[in-house]
């Protein structure tokens, strides 16, 4: 699934570096845990997370992730978005809570990372 | 190759910087991208953990054509227990900590698991080293 219709999908705003629409996702994690995002590989995966500040960033970076969801209405702050930015990292802002993003992906298709 | 790096106590706004510096040299050098997530995610989790649980320390980090060594050494209060510290799940993480994103009891784990040599040497009151290595193929 492309980044755009994800964003779609969950009522998102896309902010950050811009989508890359020949990023193919098929995969999500949910966690505002950081260590247990680097527990997996992130290929072709979406973190979907309640975690709004730099180590959100930080961890996605380490994890090799592209996209990123932010739920449950949180503000990335200028500092957030522009370590994205500089990262290319697309970040997906969204009102919905993160059990409702899951369950709208889940349905859509998009696969649990086990 | 070699570099060094500054960790300073609880400065969660800049925690990460090292770990990513490695990233960027590594991707420079050419090195394999499994090698470099290895790398970086046991660095990063050794780097979070002298801010999250002591007082700040050093990075050293060695890169040669065989192997990545890395040294994370830090002025803290040192692990009691390393046998339960290594442990998935156990975490004295503080609240502030939490909130920051950490304190799964992962992190221990994952340099290991992310490692091909961990060594820990530990002293309760003055500080915590860890070191370690990563073979290249
Ligand atoms: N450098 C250190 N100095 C003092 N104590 C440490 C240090 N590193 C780890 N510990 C102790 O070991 C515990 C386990 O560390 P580990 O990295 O596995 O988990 P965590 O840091 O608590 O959570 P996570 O890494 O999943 O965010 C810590 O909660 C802490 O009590
Ligand atoms: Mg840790």
């Amino acid at each position: 699934m492309k980044i755009s219709e994800i964003a779609k999908l969950i009522d998102g705003e896309l902010v950050g570096a811009p989508a890359d629409d020949t990023y193919e996702v098929r995969k999500a994690f949910a966690s505002d845990l950081m260590s247990d995002v680097l527990r997996f590989s992130m290929e072709e995966t979406v973190l979907i997370t309640g975690l709004c500040n730099n180590q959100t960033m930080r961890t996605s970076e380490m994890s090799d992730l592209r996209v990123v969801v932010i739920g449950r209405d949180k503000q990335p702050d200028e500092e957030m978005l522009e370590l994205a930015e500089e990262l290319d990292i697309t970040l997906i802002k969204s009102r919905y809570s993160i059990f409702k993003i899951s369950g709208i992906l889940y349905g859509a298709g998009i696969e649990p990372l086990y | 190759m070699h570099y060094t790096f500054d960790i300073e106590r609880g400065n969660f706004a800049d925690a990460g910087q090292a770990s990513s510096s490695v990233k960027r040299a590594l991707k420079h050098l050419g090195v394999d991208p499994v090698s470099i997530k290895r790398t970086v995610v046991a660095l990063f989790e050794a780097e979070i953990n002298a801010i999250a649980h002591a007082y700040g320390g050093r990075i050293d980090v060695d890169i040669d054509d065989g192997k990545i060594v890395m040294v994370v050494a830090d002025q803290g209060p040192g692990i009691p227990n390393i046998d339960l510290a290594m442990q998935e799940g156990w975490s004295t993480a503080s609240p502030q900590v939490r909130e920051m994103g950490y304190g799964a009891g992962m992190g221990l784990p994952n340099i290991k698991k992310n490692t091909d040599e961990l060594k820990i040497e530990t002293e309760v009151g003055v500080g915590t080293t860890v070191t370690m290595t990563v073979y290249l193929a």
